[in-house]
């Protein structure tokens, strides 16, 4: 168990130094001057000049890089350009809404994915199974952010039940800043949960089939009983990949839901920041998102090795 | 009777009391949507029209400033003399005015705030507006004078941007996060990539504000923006993105559409210097095959002023030129071919991403291909575009409109990214800065106006209009944008 954990705990590193020069050198070779965009159509050239010094856009990449990754090992992201606050301090307030929205979205789309794809495989081919394939069929295609919209019409303009976007923050209450969630993570949630709860049926299915499960029939164990104890766990480890590729698709693909909903959370930062040619916020979300992906992906790792003890053993 | 009467007598008694109540109870707050959110709060230091949106008027004041019809009136300064040569301005300023801080406003915040804005090092947008200060005395507490090198009609005007406001040497350091001004909101806090809140200024040394706080809110996506209004979410919404959707509001009577100006003259940028652009027979060929119309419609549903020249419709000294551009596919075909085109060029169409322009920019191509000219677009970011259109005039056309006021003084910098060089129009500006009296300026204004239409220099499509939709009970609202502003100063709730 342990030399599993330490393979893994070094491919992890190695992934984040190759992300971290990819992201820098992708992010600096785009077109546009950070300065120029911040001072606009009449800016005299020794203004423009004074600023990019101020920035710190006068270093060279190599310089650069050094500075963003050493700043990056004690925790300091550095300033934005545009705001001219650090960067750390920008992306702790974003993260307290979009890793709840996140945690949230991922909590509906489960709760709603296991039942439906446990109980579509216990009776396949039942009418049951035939419905929950067909919606959930619908849900993979349609588009969240079109489904926002739609929410937001029926339960914001016309019912008036929740307001269009934004978000209360948190002083405001915890139920005040749930409810401020809610639309924006049953959008999120809805293709999630969709996709989730097919390959929950599929898998279960494959298991179902195999042979330990005849076997278990044969000892005189109901149909029920079978999937209970001896298939359910066995099926989770496709299921626990998707769930490990949610999260991450959460964190990062909340851009358009984000800006649906014009909440402040760090989908919207990034789509900001790319604009105004923000590279150093940029850079540190996509970063930390990277970060946030391999992190995930490592738990799922060692998740697997929980489930299926076989791994712990070959690892 | 008298029983009617008395009746008639206590139900209008029991109204006036109810509507008493109701003033006392009314709104004091109101929520603003916007579609962009200011990068920092200092209106000194960047060119983000979002700044002046939030901050000019309600938090930050200048020498003068601007009226909601684009005037220039007193503000910190109550009076000014000018000398008889135009070089020497005394400004008379108020006394009794405090920073937010309880700092008191005196002459050297003014002298600290305009060396600051014409210092080396500075990082004004618009340091040009300063350009002619040659020094600046502190004479007593409440008396400036500043002493030009030329003299500069347009002084007091320049004086009244966002960009000249008067800040406080205590209260510079943190002004980006913490804007501390003399105007009639204080900052209260601002939720990054959210909202910012502003409160009423209750030590204001003017008419105090009616409101007690107001929240600008961000709301970018334009879908998002028509829900946030119809949910009745935000109260106002200035600078509303989606002109498709303003008729639906003014069918609703919960709302109100303002329609006004702006100072944005939209041009079809050409580059002057570039071929077959440098032919002004090419240049009058695109001007002809222009339906400014079609592009207001289509691009704008409808909302806009076609203009014939860079000049704004709603100035007084204004001449309407559209006649020198008529739409004219014929005469255009006939120019190319005078010019040694008859089979047409390909050139580039560079695109910004506003609405104005990517729309626009579809139906000006199609219509340029009508008459031979194959424009290639290409959509740009506007950081791209900043870098490849506008400072490495990397381009043969594109789309943009020019929100400074008064900005015709850009056709005389011969290194401008639109690239014209006529030394007659140079000599006109330089007496136009030369020039203090008012008729005379006027003369020249309209001067300078037809020597660019006739030049062709750019094709003039329309005068940007200022779009909001609001909650019919709120007053007071600026229809028009002389500059980039949403003064609160003096809205309310009506009953």
């Amino acid at each position: 168990m342990l030399r599993y954990v330490i393979k893994r705990l070094l491919s992890l590193m190695i992934s984040l130094i190759v992300a971290s020069a990819v992201i820098f050198l992708a992010i600096e070779v785009v077109p546009g001057d950070p300065a120029a965009y911040m001072l606009g159509l009449n800016a005299q050239e020794d203004t423009l000049a004074a600023l990019r010094e101020q920035l710190g856009l006068n270093g060279t990449i190599a310089q650069r890089y050094g500075d963003w990754i050493s700043g990056m090992l004690v925790g300091d992201f550095g300033t934005s350009y545009t705001y001219r606050t650090p960067v750390v301090e920008m992306i702790r307030e974003r993260m307290w809404i979009s890793l709840p929205l996140a945690i949230y979205a991922l909590a509906l789309s489960t709760l709603i994915a296991f039942p439906a794809g446990i109980w579509a495989a216990s009776k396949r081919g039942s009418v049951t199974d035939i419905s929950v394939m067909g919606v959930t069929q619908l849900g993979v295609a349609i588009p969240n952010f079109w489904f926002a919209m739609l929410m937001v019409l029926v339960f914001a303009i016309n019912l008036r039940w929740f307001s269009a976007g934004g978000f209360s923050g948190w002083d405001s209450g915890f139920f005040a800043a749930v409810k401020s969630l809610t639309l924006p993570a049953i959008a999120l949630a809805l293709p999630q949960a969709s996709i989730l709860a097919r390959v929950m049926r599929s898998s279960l299915l494959d298991t179902l089939s195999e042979d330990f499960i005849r076997t278990a029939r044969a000892k005189g164990l109901s149909k029920r009983q079978a999937l209970r104890r001896h298939a359910l766990r066995n099926a989770l480890i496709p299921v626990l990949t998707i769930i490990g590729l949610q999260f991450s698709f959460l964190m990062a693909g909340a851009i358009i839901i984000e800006n649906v909903f014009f909440l402040p959370g760090l989908g919207r930062l990034v789509f900001q920041s790319i604009s105004a040619r923000d590279l150093i916020v940029v850079e540190s979300v996509v970063m930390l998102l990277v970060f946030a992906v391999i992190v995930v992906n490592f738990a799922v790792d060692i998740a697997y090795a929980f489930v299926d003890p076989r791994l712990r053993v070959q690892g | 009777m008298i029983l009617k009467s008395l009746n008639i007598g206590l139900i209008s008694a029991a109204a006036l009391a109810a509507s008493i109540g109701m003033v006392q109870a009314g709104q004091s707050d109101i929520v603003v949507g916007m579609q962009l959110e200011p990068p920092h709060l200092d209106p000194t230091s960047a060119a983000a029209g979002a700044i002046d949106s939030v901050v000019y008027s309600n938090v930050f004041e200048g020498l003068t400033r601007f009226g909601w019809d684009g005037s220039v009136n007193p503000g910190l300064a109550a009076s000014w003399d000018i000398s008889d040569d135009g070089l020497v301005y005394t400004f008379h300023l108020r006394s009794g005015v405090k920073f937010h801080d309880g700092t008191t406003m005196d002459g050297e915040d003014v002298k600290f705030s305009l060396d600051r804005a014409r210092a080396e090092d500075s990082a004004n947008a618009q340091k040009g507006l300063f350009a002619a200060i040659d020094s600046i005395e502190v004479v007593n507490p409440t008396t400036v004078k500043v002493t030009l090198s030329a003299p500069t009609g347009n002084f007091l005007f320049n004086m009244a941007w966002g960009d000249a406001v008067i800040v406080a040497p205590e209260s510079i350091e943190n002004i980006k996060t913490n804007p501390v001004g003399t105007g009639a909101f204080t900052f209260s806090n601002w939720v990054q990539g959210d909202q910012i809140v502003i409160i009423r200024n209750d030590d204001y040394w003017g008419t105090p504000a009616r409101l007690e706080s107001a929240t600008f809110k961000f709301i970018s996506d334009p879908t998002a923006a028509f829900a946030a209004v119809m949910a009745e979410d935000v109260d106002v919404f200035s600078g509303f993105p989606a002109p498709e959707n303003l008729p639906q509001f003014d069918a609703d009577p919960r709302f109100t559409v303002l329609v006004g100006s702006t100072e944005g003259e939209t041009i079809l940028s050409t580059n002057n210097k570039m071929p077959p652009f440098d032919n002004v027979l090419v240049r009058e060929a695109v001007a002809h095959a222009i339906d400014r119309q079609a592009i207001i419609d289509g691009a704008m549903f409808g909302y806009g002023t076609p203009i014939g020249t860079h000049f704004a419709p709603h100035n007084p000294d204004y001449v309407d030129l559209t006649g020198n551009s008529q739409y004219d596919p014929d005469k255009a075909r006939a120019l190319l071919a005078e010019a040694g085109f008859a089979d047409g060029f390909t050139t580039t169409l560079k695109l910004p991403p506003p609405s104005y322009a990517r729309r626009g920019g579809e139906i000006i191509a199609a219509q340029l291909r009508e008459v031979g000219i194959n424009a290639e677009i290409s959509n740009l970011e506007w950081a791209q575009w900043l870098e490849q259109v506008f400072r490495g005039k990397d381009f043969g056309l594109t789309i943009v409109s020019h929100t400074e006021p008064m900005d015709i003084g850009i056709y005389a910098k011969p290194d401008y990214y639109f690239q014209y060089d006529n030394a007659a129009f140079q000599t006109l500006m330089s007496d136009l800065n030369a020039e203090t009296d008012p008729a005379m300026r006027s003369e020249i204004l309209k001067k300078a106006q037809t020597i660019i239409s006739e030049d062709y220099v750019n094709g003039y499509l329309f005068q940007l209009a200022a779009l909001s939709v609001a909650n019919s009970k709120v007053v007071g609202l600026w229809e028009n944008a002389p500059t980039q502003a949403t003064d609160l100063t003096a809205v309310y709730w009506a009953d």
